[in-house]
């Protein structure tokens, strides 16, 4: 795992990302008709078309603005949103992300909380009448999507119980317990699946562990079950854990995009999804792209770091 | 990336199941006891006597008839599941065959719609004299109840079933073939093939599924060709690898050797020798990717980016309950999200059980 795989994995890096913001800024091109159409509606005199094409810079050659367009995207300017009100992206983008980041930490980490005791009585006794009632119960969980379990969530918890709102936010600056009283049920359901994902491939890793010698070697010194399982096993089977946050990470944005919709929350999923409802191409655009930047590099990070974490990998790889 | 951590590909619900390399025993009722018959016919019969009393009888606000139906048909599941264990041995699973069941109805109904006794699924003119958020009623004109606008929902939710599945399996059969045509050229190449390909693959990758899906509705049209064209970029990274990976293993057989020795052509020992093996975990695979993309389709018709009202699909016909219609009304979100979650699932059951059984990276060669 020396420096040079670490160099490697960043050029590689550097071209997905650059192949990435190209395909971004080629989405434009795929639209049907022409962009200035689409833009001002029909009816205008070319003269006011032509103007438009200009100011979108669809005269120049298409590499100069990419370019272009990528040199502006570094130096923090997306551009300016092409329906009214005519809002800065980037400034949209620096608002809502935060509430888009919270929520999906929060949902994570419910998910580490729920998953932790739910895989453990599992695989304490594998194959048991509770073992099966979890892997059924997460199965099942599985199989339900993201927006149906949050209907689900909203059905019982806002509407039947009345316990929490719904269509509400509070910012992190209004206090935390406000905000984390509007951020529960939107993280219960990112968490829904998480949980049902990590219970089991911890358990998986768990039954495997407790059955390695030291296992047997501690229950012979007359270790306790709780001090078994928390202290003995756990630590060597939560790598897997780390490699599964990564798989897990794609999943997550796109939950957290249809809970932001479904909660009517600010956040990232939100703007998209109103930019693409009102064909904002240039909202969506700076969007696509600082969310993919995000994916991107958290995942390579996740890649590099596997090796510190687990000498095993490490000593694989040298 | 071949020299990095070799990691599961990332799909958009549940695909990576599998990684975990748990059995889908989802058989909670499985009994260590004996199976016999008489028992097995008495749960049986009670199960369809409870669930039918059910049916007919119950009159209230649909909430107790539908337990009781449910508590029934757990009953009945009982029944059957040890009758059949009785007739085929202790192995017998019947969540797989009733998954089966289920999907092989779908398929026929969504083939065979306009034949079917229906009330009217998309025009509002035809259902004016209709009931509006008609409550289910198995014995009534509209087993499955009604929506705001009169339409019935047991021929909208089969309606929506043609454009999912359409869109979906479409979809799949696309990037199978090409993400698998891709593969098989990047295993059996590999070097600098594999390498342009390695990173094309990474980059579709680097776009969380989602957001591909929206930046690409954003600027095409929602016909049903733009939406399986869109879906079946997700599927192609998952193909290629797929493909890529067995291809690598199979390189390494005799077979292989025996017919380049024998002076066979690259082309006819990738079509020959090669892809006849790639093919079934490419399949078996797909059987998984269908129940991802129908999901990812539904998403996106939910969030009004996809199949555009009034044309029926689940998505948007659970988005129809959003904001106060199912307060009043559950049975809008719940009727299409039922259905929704029956094909997930048993497209995840039966695609896990053919992948345990078909992927030769988990067979011993």
């Amino acid at each position: 795992m020396a420096l040079r795989t670490v160099l490697k994995r960043l050029g590689e890096l550097v071209l997905v990302l650059l192949i990435v913001s190209f395909g971004t800024f080629m989405l434009i091109s795929l639209m049907p008709g022409d962009p200035a159409v689409s833009i001002l509606g029909e009816g205008h005199s070319p003269a006011e078309y032509a103007a438009v094409r200009a100011d979108l810079g669809l005269n120049d050659p298409l590499f100069e603005r990419y370019l272009h367009w990528l040199g502006e995207a570094l130096s923090g300017n997306l551009g300016t949103s092409i329906v009214p009100p005519y809002v800065d992206v980037a400034d949209r983008i620096m608002g809502a992300l935060p509430v888009s980041v919270e929520l999906a930490v929060l949902g994570m980490g419910m998910a580490l909380l729920f998953s932790l005791p739910l895989a453990m009585i599992s695989a304490h006794r594998a194959g048991g009448r509770l073992d099966r009632l979890i892997s059924a119960g997460t199965f099942g969980v599985l199989s339900v999507p993201s927006f149906l379990a949050g209907l689900l969530i909203i059905m019982v918890f806002a509407n039947q119980l009345g316990w929490f709102p719904r269509a509400e936010w509070s910012r992190l600056s209004e206090g935390l317990g406000q905000n984390l009283y509007h951020a529960f049920l939107p993280a219960l359901t990112i968490a829904l699946a998480e949980t049902a994902m990590f219970t089991r491939v911890l358990r998986n890793d768990l039954i495997g562990t407790l059955n390695e010698d030291f296992i047997l070697a501690a229950k012979a010194k007359g270790m306790g079950t709780m001090h078994i399982l928390f202290s003995d096993a756990l630590r060597p089977s939560s790598f897997s854990l780390v490699t599964l946050m990564g798989i897990s990470l794609g999943r997550l944005i796109g939950s957290t995009i249809i809970v932001e919709y479904l909660f009517a929350l600010p956040g990232m999923g939100s703007l998209i999804i109103g930019a693409a409802d009102n064909g904002d191409f240039v909202m969506v655009q700076g969007a696509v792209l600082v969310i993919a930047v995000i994916y991107v590099v958290v995942n390579a990070l996740i890649d590099i770091s596997y090796g510190y974490l687990d000498p095993r990998i490490r000593r694989a790889h040298v | 990336m071949s020299e990095t951590v070799e990691r599961p590909v990332v799909t958009v619900a549940t695909a990576d199941v599998e990684m975990a390399g748990v059995h889908p025993d989802v058989d909670v009722v499985a009994m260590r006891r004996k199976p016999r018959a008489w028992r097995g016919a008495l749960l049986f019969v009670l199960g369809l006597v409870v669930a039918g009393v059910a049916v007919a009888a119950i009159r209230d606000n649909g909430w107790v008839q539908l337990v009781v139906i449910l508590v029934g048909l757990g009953i009945w599941y009982a029944g059957a599941a040890e009758l059949g264990r009785v007739r085929f041995g202790p192995g017998f699973d019947l969540l797989s065959w009733l998954c089966a069941t289920w999907l092989v109805v779908l398929v026929l109904a969504a083939i065979f719609a306009p034949l079917l006794p229906f009330g009217e699924s998309e025009d509002l003119t035809k259902s004016i004299l209709a009931p509006a958020n008609a409550t289910p009623d198995l014995l009534s004109d509209y087993p499955l109840g009604t929506n705001n606008f009169g339409l019935d929902l047991l021929a909208r939710v089969v309606y929506g079933a043609r454009a999912s599945l359409v869109v979906s399996i479409g979809a799949v059969v696309l990037g199978m073939v090409v993400g698998g045509a891709i593969g098989v050229v990047a295993g059996y190449y590999r070097r600098a093939v594999d390498a342009v390909i390695g990173i094309g693959t990474n980059s579709l990758l680097a776009v969380p599924p989602l957001i591909l899906l929206i930046a690409l509705a954003t600027v095409l049209d929602p016909t049903l060709y733009n939406i399986a064209f869109a879906l079946s970029l997700l599927a192609l990274p998952s193909m290629i690898r797929m493909a890529r990976a067995n291809t690598m293993a199979f390189s390494q057989r005799e077979f292989v050797l025996a017919s380049k020795s024998m002076g066979a052509s690259s082309a006819r020992v990738m079509l020959r020798e090669i892809v006849p093996n790639v093919v079934l975990p490419l399949a078996s695979y797909a059987m998984v990717m269908v129940s991802v993309l129908i999901v990812a389709e539904a998403s996106l018709s939910f969030l009004g980016l996809g199949v555009q009202a009034p044309s029926p699909s689940w998505g948007n016909m659970i988005a129809e309950g959003e904001g106060d219609a199912f307060k009043e009304h559950p049975h809008i979100v719940l009727v299409p999200g039922t259905v929704l979650f029956l094909t997930v699932f048993s497209f995840n059951l039966l695609g896990e059980k053919a992948r345990k059984r078909f992927d030769s990276r988990a067979a011993k060669l």
